[in-house]
């Protein structure tokens, strides 16, 4: 049964094509990402699902304009944030977009927050950046955020250091920074494999209730097809640096086109059922400096042809919404 | 299987391995740099007990300073319990003669959760799984090299990689070299401690089947600590739930999934992932984290955060319930 879901209109607020992102070293050219397109819908939420060293970092990092260059840089491609290309622009107008229009939130928030600020301190700082407004409006602005992700007594914790908080507190403050500045789209990526289950539970409801509140469109990174069940409504599945299938959650679920999907699917095991005997892909990812012409998954594949090892497969419709890279979609 | 499969311990296929009695462990915390003075107990472990048996799975689940680690730790030697004893064999491990103790550490043997901090960089991968073997066993090098190579075999790698050293491994590799030292001295038990938590998903199946074969070969008993309820439900005869220090629950696993009681048990569950985007879930969101194992909450550890709290659990200490066979649970509710 698919039910329209009436949430997501059709107003596309970020736009990827043929994105190329390569790494010069000294084994040769790392193509990180090698040509990957996607659109993200106004208040809808793509799940970017691969394993380490598919490139999904690579892309965030991307979409930030975050690669360190050298050795990394932007080959080709155009990233259309709300009708405007951010790769030509130079670092001072990005510095303008980056937390305003477009946040991220990173895996560890143990790093990724600064251990000698008080973490009020750290939140105003990024709407002290992004907003012209007097001293007390941010002070009250920043408190607000802190109590939009439920941090209990908020006003006498703004004075705390990140250290005196837990992690899963620590995570919901990195939250409220990405949220601060009322960002289009928020980047996640891998918010909660630090955290614990019931407080991972807790926090993933939280994004979704910031959600439905402020219409935000979220790009979820991550290896774990659970959080992809619970949280996306699209998915994107990486496999050495491209898109090898995407489609709606339940396509990919239901009907996974590409055999790299199938055989991750069947690899997970289940909560809900006994499993007698998990599939398991033998072998290793590709090393992406030195990739083969044809299909990346072509060593892994339990259905490769011949066709497979010499020409990569375009990318084919398999239904309305539902794209896969494989030479087995007719 | 056949249950009179006897087990490298010489103890038949699911009878009583291993028994864990009213373990504790407490850690003193103290104030003061010169003279120092003990102000209060953390109790990382606080009265557990559970049995393992012969060629069977134990899983033990729960959040991040529930006291697993340290429960794996005791059972590894690593850390004297404060009170309690182990029981292998229905001999005392820590106060039985020296005999038992040398015969209980060739017995029991560990795989870690990284393989990356688990492998001496310097030492080749011949010499690492040896290792165990020329301190414990009298053997010569060529049985040694011999053993080796059947290791290697057993757990998927090439008699080549015996040269390398270890950072010339990925990561599921190097946990396959974890398991073949493992094995090496023909262990009747292992401890698991979170073995694929730090793999990749393509990579972890992989590693999950090698482990299920590997018990049907060696015949050995896995305690296999985890926080991935659904890993737990693939590997598991057994699971024991733990929460700030406790068993909360204990029961076989199908048991355990088709009848979760422990309100504790009922949340871990409703907050798991799901499998398919269609699976419905009881929404039941704890409120709040894990209180210090410093100075728990009197009565039900668990009341607090508990949905189905009562006034007396506060108060009151719940004593170990049977609701069905081998499924116990510490709840007032039952």
């Amino acid at each position: 049964m698919v039910t329209a879901d009436t949430r997501i209109n059709t107003e596309t607020v970020l736009s990827v094509e043929d994105l190329r992102t390569h790494f010069t070293t000294r084994w040769g050219t790392v193509k990180a990402v090698d040509g990957i397109s996607f659109d993200l819908r106004k208040g809808e939420t793509l799940g970017i699902v691969g394993e380490s060293g598919c490139g999904k970092s690579v892309t965030m990092l991307s979409l930030m304009r975050l690669i360190p260059t050298p050795p990394g840089r932007i080959v080709s491609g155009k990233i259309i944030l709300d009708g405007e290309d951010i790769v030509p622009i130079d670092e001072q107008e990005m510095a303008q977009i980056r937390g305003s229009k477009i946040a991220l939130i990173i895996q560890d928030p143990m790093t990724s927050l600064n251990p000698v600020f008080s973490i009020g301190d750290q939140v105003e700082e990024a709407i002290k950046i992004h907003q012209d407004i007097p001293k007390t409006s941010i002070v009250d602005r920043a408190l607000e955020v802190l109590r939009k992700v439920n941090i209990p007594a908020a006003e006498t914790r703004v004075k705390d250091y990140p250290h005196q908080m837990s992690g899963g507190m620590r995570q919901r403050v990195v939250g409220a920074i990405g949220i601060s500045c009322q960002p289009q789209v928020l980047i996640a990526d891998e918010p909660t494999t630090s955290l614990d289950v019931t407080i991972q539970a807790q926090y993933l409801k939280l994004l979704k209730d910031i959600q439905k509140d402020s219409d935000l469109s979220i790009i979820f990174i991550t290896h774990d097809f659970g959080i992809v069940a619970k949280m996306c409504d699209r998915v994107a599945v990486m496999y050495a640096g491209r898109i090898v299938e995407h489609g709606s959650v339940r396509d990919i679920f239901n009907k996974p086109s590409h055999p790299y999907t199938e055989a991750l699917l069947a690899s997970v095991p289940r909560m809900d059922r006994v499993v007698d005997r998990l599939f398991s892909i033998e072998g290793q990812p590709p090393p992406l400096h030195d990739l083969p012409v044809g299909c990346a998954f072509a060593d892994r594949c339990p259905v490769v042809m011949d066709k497979c090892r010499d020409e990569y497969p375009e990318i084919k419709a398999v239904s309305d919404g539902h794209t896969a890279a494989c030479w087995k979609v007719e | 299987m056949t249950t009179t499969e006897t087990t490298p311990s010489g103890i038949e296929q699911g009878q009583v391995l291993l028994e864990a009695k009213n373990l504790k462990k407490y850690f003193p915390v103290t104030k003061g740099l010169l003279i120092s003075k003990v102000t209060g107990h953390i109790k990382a472990v606080d009265d557990i007990s559970f049995e393992l048996r012969a060629g069977e799975t134990l899983g033990i689940v729960g959040e991040s300073g529930c006291g697993k680690s340290t429960t794996a730790k005791m059972m590894l030697m690593l850390e004297e319990p404060t009170d309690g004893s182990i029981l292998f064999k229905g001999d005392d491990v820590h106060h039985g003669a020296s005999s038992v103790r040398r015969d209980y550490r060739s017995s029991v043997q560990a795989v870690f959760q990284d393989p990356w901090s688990s492998l001496n960089p310097r030492m080749r991968v011949k010499d690492i799984i040896a290792e165990p073997m020329v301190i414990n066993w009298d053997i010569t090098k060529a049985e040694q090299q011999d053993r080796v190579m059947k290791l290697l075999n057993d757990v998927g790698l090439n008699e080549y990689h015996s040269n390398l050293f270890p950072h010339e491994f990925s990561g599921g590799q190097r946990q396959r070299l974890a398991i073949a030292r493992a094995l090496a001295l023909n262990p009747s038990v292992i401890v698991l401690d979170e073995p694929v938590s730090a793999l990749d998903v393509s990579i972890r199946a992989q590693i999950m089947n090698l482990l299920k074969d590997l018990q049907q070969e060696y015949k050995v008993a896995y305690m296999l600590i985890a926080h991935d309820l659904a890993t737990v439900r693939y590997m598991c005869t057994w699971v024991a739930v733990m929460y700030l220090g406790q068993v909360v629950e204990l029961s076989p696993v199908q048991e355990l999934y088709n009848n979760p009681s422990h309100p504790y048990t009922k949340a871990l569950m409703s907050a798991a992932l799901p499998s398919h985007p269609d699976t419905e879930q009881e929404e039941i969101i704890l409120q709040g984290e894990v209180p210090s194992p410093l100075n728990p909450p009197a009565g039900c550890y668990f009341h607090p955060r508990c949905p189905a709290a009562m006034d007396h659990c506060a108060v009151d200490k719940p004593e170990v319930k049977e609701i069905a066979e081998g499924h116990t649970l510490t709840c007032h509710l039952f």
